[in-house]
């Protein structure tokens, strides 16, 4: 079991709240919503219930709100769905460091013959302005950009980038990494995914955001539940999780994200205290997301240092994945210039608003046990 | 009358005197195979049969892959009536087209007819019934069994089977199971000559993960199909890798890595009450694997090892892979216990008279002892 589960970006525990609401859902109001009796219209009221919770927290008066399998279901919907409803032949903006989901969902578009300008991104995290430029002045109709990177934390898309765009294209943000850990207004974009797993709600459920009046072309049909957008009987138990765990985010105060970040500093100011030569990947510590850090521990691969980690019960990810025959560093890190040597000693640390200190010192003191220890064994 | 399975073997037949144990073990491993289908198993005048499966298709396959099993034939068991036969056999050849052939088979001597006399009367009946076949005594599109044994049987079909010998006839091994392509096949080729084995391999956390073991633990299932379960050994290893890489010379950390391997191998396998190793390496694959290299790596044990794919080469090796189904699972991208330790030139042509020079600097038995003692047993259910 884990002393220190640091791994919230790939995913975190369902809170109690969540089981709960997901369990009294699974026994007692497990009717379809959109029967007609009373007990079906009972759960019909509460799926409403949550949408609206939901589309409170982004300011999302004018929007509608289609619950989804998932992150990846509400990217697909968002960026396919909105270029199928365009005519011709579009030109779609993201950037290069987007989560799979995104750029698959992209480069299926370019195989039916788009046009999917790849923005880049700096070392900071900073987007290729002028080329985001370059697109727009060449017609681009929609822009697609994630709200918090997953493995370094940039923060990318929000009030800056609707400035920039200025009204000139559709603009989705994938909210999957940042909903409620930095806030978000649906006033800066068209559409916004978010995932239940992420915030200590279920697997298995997520949402797309849409501003009234874009249109969405269904990648999934049938009953026409969810506005005939996304057919298929509701994931009631998912939806009550998914509310259950975003209520009690939203107790926890408007300075819950403030928390996080002093916790993240915390954390590496842990590490730099037993690994000074560490180095941070990504833009400054306190200029991006307040629950993600990835640090290079240099001359250690990240992989060894996670199993040395796991040992102690300390759960981390690496931005790179090793293969058998060639090691695979991380494409965000690489598309972000940072050079493959360096993006091969990158861990990632995430945080939840339920880390502990005590989790982060720990964590911090055994980075530093371990890394002494595997720095002595490099490859000559 | 009745559907059966009619299993043929195939070397068992060679063996003298031992082959009533011989076809014993292979009978008890075709029951085990058919078990979970809940089939009857019974020998009798050099064929073995099974009855009451529910799933033709299923049970041919499971016994198909019994080691010793040379064919086996969907078949119908009747009285021996030669009208009853012919009855069932222009049934059974109704659907076919083409030349064909009735082949007589006779063991039951108190039957009127010789074997010729079945064929011709046979043949003779489905050649009336079916004016779309012709007969080719020489190069036939189908074959029509017919055997005169405790009753009488006809196929027309015949599945070939794995071959080999039946498992627990050829002694125990020890198989070094790396999780890469080789071993696994290595494994297997000598499963079926009869042998029964138990896997060792090697962990190097934190070099490697959860993922890389449970690969390996995949792969030894595959195996333990055939052995109906396997016990595998997990050594940890990485004390060895890293005093190797603190106090040996880079080019022939590979190789003195390999030797480590073997000693504690040789050790776990006298336990298992194993008489010989195992391993997946193909002379010139690899640095460690030239015959230079062998012989060093051969020199710490004194059992035999067994290379069965030595003469091979990776395609080939690959192809076997396949069949088994355990290439899939072998190239999963986990792993490598040690791309830390591996030399970038490791030395192919390494002198045996180095290696006690070089290995002086390390305290070898209690290394050795060291991973025997931290070693980790699981058997892995088929």
């Amino acid at each position: 079991m884990a002393r220190a589960y640091l791994d919230n970006s790939a995913t975190t525990r369902p809170c109690a709240a969540a089981v709960a609401a997901m369990t009294k859902c699974l026994t007692e109001d497990w009717y379809n919503p959109s029967s007609v009796y009373k007990p079906s219209v009972e759960v019909f009221r509460r799926v409403r219930e949550v949408r609206q919770l939901i589309l409170d927290t982004v300011h999302g008066a004018l929007c509608d709100l289609y619950f989804t399998s998932g992150g990846t279901e509400a990217n697909n919907l968002a960026v396919l769905g909105a270029v199928q409803r365009m005519r011709g032949r579009q030109v779609v903006a993201v950037s290069s460091v987007e989560h799979p989901s995104v750029l698959a969902a992209c480069e299926r578009l370019s195989q039916l013959g788009h046009d999917v300008r790849y923005i880049g991104v700096s070392r900071d995290g900073e987007l290729d302005w002028d080329a985001l430029e370059k697109a727009l002045s060449d017609g681009a109709s929609l822009v697609s950009v994630m709200q918090v990177n997953n493995e370094t934390g940039w923060l990318l898309g929000g009030e800056r980038l609707h400035d920039f765009v200025n009204g000139r294209a559709l603009i989705h943000v994938d909210g999957v990494q940042g909903y409620l850990r930095v806030p978000f207004d649906m006033k800066w974009a068209d559409m916004y995914t978010l995932s239940g797993h992420k915030l200590h709600g279920p697997k298995g459920i997520g949402a797309l955001v849409v501003k009234k009046g874009v249109k969405l072309q269904p990648q999934h049909v049938g009953g026409g539940q969810e506005g005939a957008v996304r057919s298929g009987t509701e994931n009631t138990p998912g939806i009550m999780g998914l509310g259950a765990a975003v209520r009690e985010m939203v107790d926890m105060g408007p300075d819950m994200p403030e928390r996080l970040m002093e916790k993240k500093l915390r954390l590496i100011e842990g590490i730099k205290r037993v690994v000074p030569e560490m180095i941070v990947n990504g833009a400054d510590p306190t200029a991006s997301a307040p629950h993600i850090v990835n640090i290079g521990f240099p001359n250690v691969r990240g992989e060894v240092m996670l199993h040395a980690l796991e040992g102690d019960g300390v759960f981390v990810s690496t931005g790179s994945a090793c293969s058998s025959k060639k090691l695979k560093v991380s494409a965000v890190l690489t598309a972000a210039g940072v050079p493959a040597r360096e993006a091969e000693w990158a861990v990632r640390f995430s945080l939840s608003p339920h880390t502990t200190e005590e989790e982060i010192d720990y964590a911090a003191e055994r980075v530093g046990v371990q890394y002494d220890l595997l720095k002595r064994f490099q490859r000559r | 009358m009745r559907d059966v399975l009619l299993v043929r073997y195939g070397e068992v037949f060679l063996k003298g005197a031992n082959r009533p144990h011989f076809l014993k073990v292979l009978t008890d491993n075709i029951k085990r195979a058919v078990k979970p289908l809940g089939g009857h198993v019974w020998l009798s005048d050099s064929r073995v049969y099974v009855s009451d499966f529910d799933d033709l298709n299923a049970t041919i396959d499971r016994v198909s892959k019994v080691f010793g099993v040379y064919s086996v034939s969907p078949a119908v068991e009747m009285e021996k009536d030669i009208d009853v036969i012919a009855a069932e056999a222009v049934k059974m050849m109704a659907g076919y087209s083409g030349t064909f052939k009735v082949q007589g088979k006779r063991s039951d001597k108190k039957f009127p007819m010789n074997s010729m006399e079945i064929a011709a009367e046979i043949g003779h009946q489905v050649l009336e019934a079916n004016p779309n076949l012709k007969v080719d005594v020489h190069k036939p599109q189908h074959r029509l069994m017919v055997e005169i044994r405790d009753n009488a049987y006809i196929c027309v079909q015949e599945i070939m089977a794995v071959g080999g010998m039946p498992m627990g006839t050829g002694g125990k091994a020890a198989l070094l199971l790396s999780g890469g392509i080789d071993s696994p096949v290595a494994g297997y080729q000598l499963m079926k000559r009869g042998v029964r084995m138990c896997a060792i391999h090697f962990q190097s956390p934190p070099y490697t993960g959860e993922l890389a073991r449970d690969k390996v633990m995949q792969l030894a299932k595959k195996l333990a199909w055939y052995s109906g379960g396997m016990r595998v050994y997990l050594v940890p290893f990485t004390r060895c890798q890293l005093e190797i890489h603190e106090k040996c010379p880079d080019e022939l950390g590979t190789l003195i890595t390999r030797r480590f391997m073997m000693r504690i191998a040789q050790r776990i396998a006298r336990d298992f009450g194993a008489l010989a190793l195992i391993t997946g390496e193909s002379l010139g694959q690899v640095a460690s694997q030239t015959m230079e290299a062998l012989c060093c790596t051969d020199a710490v044990v004194d059992m035999p090892v067994f290379r069965p794919l030595i003469g091979l080469d990776k395609t080939e090796i690959m192809e076997i892979a396949n069949k088994i189904d355990t290439y899939e699972t072998s190239i999963l991208p986990y792993e490598d216990c040690c791309t830390v330790f591996t030399p970038r030139h490791p030395v192919t042509r390494p002198k045996l008279e180095t290696m006690p020079r070089v290995e002086s600097k390390l305290d070898v038995d209690a290394l050795v002892e060291e991973a025997v003692a931290g070693t980790e047993m699981v058997i892995v259910e088929p």
